[in-house]
């Protein structure tokens, strides 16, 4: 199934969409906007011709200074119909994209990085947190305006990762998951 | 016997009796047993496990312990790049190893960055732990490394308990 089939099944389901083929060497890759974002995944999920089932991979590309600078893509593949599907989103570094995670759970850590390495907001999504690099970096270093060396001394302490109260109410909770 | 050797101090010099002090016997035994921690990060750590088996044998010098825990070594060699992110974890584990320790930098990544002249990497562990011995290499053939820990004996030996 190349990208045309892909937009021909696509566009009866998906209301108010604009689908694009994109260039590829490889499989199937189809431009969507981000307002269609969500309702087009539920349908390439979803219609008995695509199924989609896997989300492979969520990633983004910087074409700084173009404008939408990022392309975030996503790797699609159907194990029942042996199908593969590149979906990309056009995004500025202002715009945020909704957040995939409830069509694909394992959307939640490839879009955290995504989001730590070039700083796109995946809205709704529930925790959004750096996943890479060190929670109290500063920029997000795949963008192509991050400095390649950054001259200041590593940090060799430790945050603690939860408060003290955290800890006591997971002991408590241990406690009654065994008295239970 | 001819003439009498003052160092024998009217001893019989046949007795099974030798003098030293006890700064020397306590600095030949750390030396002589050098137990390195745990702590590969790339792959330095392949030929520093090479320099563990059977064909470069480590244990002709005493120091084939690897332990799993910091607490029970003397000897950090940081095999591999260090990132920003595990430095913290790095001088964590240093921290818990009980004194007198040492540490060996091992390879171009670990001593000076080497080809990772980037953001996301330590720039030579000794902005974080204190470091003895530098090996250099890319990676260190398991000689060289074993040439660094006999540098350290030596240094060792030098040292005052």
């Amino acid at each position: 199934m190349d990208s045309n089939a892909v937009i021909a099944t696509l566009t009866p389901l998906v209301t108010g969409a604009s689908f694009e083929v994109g260039a590829s060497v490889d499989f199937a890759t189809v431009y969507v906007s981000a307002d269609r974002l969500l309702e087009t995944c539920i349908v390439l999920r979803d219609a008995p011709s695509l199924r989609f089932n896997v989300l492979v991979e969520v990633t983004a590309a910087d074409y700084f200074p173009r404008a939408p600078r990022f392309e975030v893509v996503y790797h699609l593949l159907s194990i029942s119909n042996r199908l593969r599907l590149r979906l990309k989103v056009r995004s500025s570094a202002h715009d945020a994209i909704p957040t995939v995670q409830s069509v694909w759970p394992s959307a939640g850590w490839l879009e955290r990085e995504v989001w730590d390495m070039f700083g796109i907001v995946f809205d709704g999504h529930p925790d959004l947190r750096r996943l890479l690099m060190p929670e109290d970096w500063d920029g997000h270093p795949q963008r192509k305006d991050y400095p390649v060396q950054i001259r200041k001394a590593p940090q060799t302490y430790e945050p603690l990762e939860i408060s003290e109260e955290e800890f006591k109410a997971n002991l408590e909770r241990d406690r009654l998951k065994r008295t239970n | 016997m001819a003439q009498s050797d003052p160092h024998l101090h009217d001893l019989d010099a046949e007795l099974p009796i030798i003098t030293t002090t006890v700064e020397k016997i306590v600095q030949w035994a750390r030396r002589s047993a050098i137990w390195p921690v745990q702590f590969g990060l790339a792959c330095c750590a392949i030929e520093m496990m090479a320099m563990v088996a059977s064909r470069y044998d480590i244990a002709r010098f005493g120091a084939e312990v690897f332990r799993g825990s910091p607490r029970q070594s003397d000897l950090m060699i940081v095999a591999g790049r260090l990132s920003r992110k595990m430095a913290p974890a790095m001088r964590r584990v240093y921290d818990q190893m009980p004194e007198p320790k040492w540490v060996i930098s091992m390879g171009a990544c670990a001593s000076i960055g080497g080809v990772f002249d980037n953001y996301a990497i330590v720039q030579g562990v000794d902005q974080v732990v204190p470091v003895d011995v530098f090996v250099p290499g890319c990676p260190p053939r398991p000689e060289s490394l074993i040439y660094g820990i006999v540098q350290l004996q030596q240094k060792i030996a030098r040292s005052r308990a």
